[in-house]
């Protein structure tokens, strides 16, 4: 057998280049590239997923997407989560930045909150299914507290399907949140909080002038993947109520028009125009990261 | 003054953090209430009854031989393994060769590998099922086990961010010592990325254990049931016995409570370190 060592070390350089990335390019182009190119091609066909033969059939697919409403719709259901995002994100900050000065029983808090963010997400769809039902607890806890007449029929209602999916959404990741911003507020010297304290600032003033400002990128990321997150909402509406009542998102209806009805061509120019916009998000962002720094 | 207005701070930020964590935990403790009771018992009680009988795991036993849990953690260990460990050989290689060798195209290859991170999974997954079905891997464990190893570029970065801090005279004496770069990579390197290893086995363990798309998507089967699938399976059914469902959710839930309270320190450095791509 023919030994490495053997080789100079400019063969054996270029040698392990190419075995090294072999693999992971090959897997690339397959998983990632090719699917998008595939995509694009689909996009203008009629095709079923089964027949032989596609048929071309120009921008049609695309006419569909845009003219009939209850294709549409699903992009006004992104918006919940869209907006759910904010609250996450508040809600992380703020835990955040409170457990990052001291606190009695600081590591309790913290796993607790984070907890939620590793679990199993068809659990989670089951855990707020039982949450939200009629005799569920929510209604339960509203009675307890004297708040009976709140109590409603969350995921009947087509006024608050969304606003209770979400709540779900938000439970399920603003742990994930909370431990970025965490780890991105740990970073900060303690000597400038040490500093500020000698100047007289208060609380407000720190999370104001020193956390917000170091952890600026973190957010504008978060933001980014806020959108494509919105977009990409899948296992707690399928599971929980299987896209009924108005609460179908894009990829529910991207799996239910490509794989239940066959209509490869229709799902596959939908899933171009979701990519378009979260294409066109991200540059949008990048554009006005750039102007501010 | 000055110290009633510290101590109503502090008894709201401690208030505060109370009603989190408990919003953070009913909806999970009250599923293990549920999971202990009886049927009898399940429907005349409300969800923030405590069970009568806290050693009552009849629940249990049903949803683990109903739904066939054995199986549904046989996969997944499986998968878990099969991916991980690949993920951390060609993530690791991949990270090598782009951290330590300056060649023409590995600009490009970084490029390729960002880009793609830009692109959202889920908006190509018709496409992706094509290809899956063209290799013949359509309901066999190879399909999730490739998508799993494919789509990911975070272990790369985490892998790359280590190497920077493995100072690159090490490689230099190997080389010295006459050592090829295969030994380099294989007795030197991977040693010393180990912390990052750890850190890579939690995010993509975490992921793949949770994920209910792919699985539902590329392997239907019934004997190729991951956790995620199995439990979905107990939708509809058991529709009149939310206690056996209860019981289900905890038993996927029971793994990642041992893991988190096993692993939590390295867990709280792998996010951190996973999340900011």
């Amino acid at each position: 057998m023919p030994k490495l060592s053997n080789l100079s070390y400019k063969n054996q350089r270029i040698l392990i280049i190419f075995l090294f990335s072999l693999i992971p390019v090959a897997l690339l182009v397959t998983f990632s590239y090719l699917p998008v190119f595939k995509m694009f091609q689909y996009s203008f066909t009629s095709w079923d997923g089964l027949s032989k033969k596609m048929e071309y059939i120009g921008f049609d697919n695309y006419k569909t997407i845009f003219t009939k409403p209850e294709y549409f719709a699903v992009f006004k259901v992104s918006l919940y989560y869209f907006f759910a995002t904010f609250v996450q994100m508040g809600l992380a900050l703020y835990f955040a930045t409170i457990l990052s000065f001291n606190v009695r029983m600081k590591n309790w808090f913290k796993g607790i909150l984070f907890f939620p963010t590793l679990l199993n997400g068809v659990a989670i769809g089951f855990i707020f299914l039982f949450f939200f039902k009629p005799e569920g607890t929510l209604n339960t806890i509203l009675d307890l507290l004297g708040l009976g007449a709140l109590q409603q029929k969350w995921l009947l209602n087509p006024q608050l399907i969304n606003v209770s999916l979400a709540f779900a959404s938000v439970w399920r990741y603003m742990g994930m949140n909370f431990i970025i911003f965490l780890g991105a507020i740990s970073s900060i010297g303690s000597e400038i909080y040490e500093a500020s304290d000698i100047d007289g600032a208060n609380r407000w003033h720190q999370f104001r002038h020193i956390i917000l400002p170091s952890i600026k990128r973190i957010l504008q990321l978060n933001l980014i993947l806020a959108v494509s997150g919105a977009i990409g909402v899948f296992e707690i509406p399928y599971v929980m109520t299987g896209g009924s009542n108005g609460s179908g998102t894009f990829v529910i209806q991207t799996v239910d028009v490509a794989f239940k009805y066959s209509k490869l061509g229709l799902a596959s120019a939908m899933a171009v125009v979701l990519l378009g916009i979260v294409v066109l998000v991200t540059i949008l962002q990048r554009i006005l990261i750039k102007e501010e720094t | 003054m000055h110290t009633l207005k510290y101590n109503l701070a502090a008894f709201f930020k401690y208030l505060s953090l109370v009603l989190g964590a408990l919003m953070a935990l009913i909806p999970i403790v009250v599923v293990f209430f549920a999971s202990l009771k009886t049927n009898a018992e399940y429907a005349s009680t409300g969800p923030l009854t405590l069970p009568e009988n806290w050693m009552n795991f009849a629940n249990y036993s049903k949803a683990f031989v109903d739904g066939n849990m054995l199986l549904g953690f046989m996969n997944t260990i499986i998968i878990v393994l099969i991916s991980i460990a690949g993920a951390t050989f060609t993530g690791s290689m991949m990270a090598y060769i782009l951290a330590r060798f300056k060649f023409r195209g590995s600009k490009l290859l970084m490029g390729a590998f960002l880009l793609a991170t830009l692109i959202p999974g889920v908006t190509t997954q018709v496409a992706t099922f094509q290809i899956i079905n063209a290799l013949d891997l359509f309901n066999t464990r190879w399909a999730p086990i490739l998508m799993y190893l494919g789509t990911d570029i975070i272990a790369v970065y985490i892998f790359m961010q280590f190497l920077d801090s493995i100072s690159e005279s090490l490689d230099e004496s190997a080389m010295l010592d006459g050592a090829s770069y295969w030994t380099i990579y294989w007795r030197i390197i991977l040693p010393l990325l180990s912390p990052a290893i750890v850190t890579v086995i939690i995010v993509k363990g975490v992921n793949i254990y949770n994920d209910f798309y792919t699985p539902f998507l590329y392997m239907p089967k019934s004997s190729l049931q991951v956790v995620s699938t199995a439990l979905f399976k107990f939708k509809g059914p058991y529709g009149s016995q939310w206690e056996v469902i209860c019981a289900a959710i905890m038993i996927a839930i029971i793994p990642t409570l041992i893991a988190f309270v096993a692993l939590q320190k390295y867990i709280y450095n792998g996010f951190a370190q996973g999340s900011v791509k």
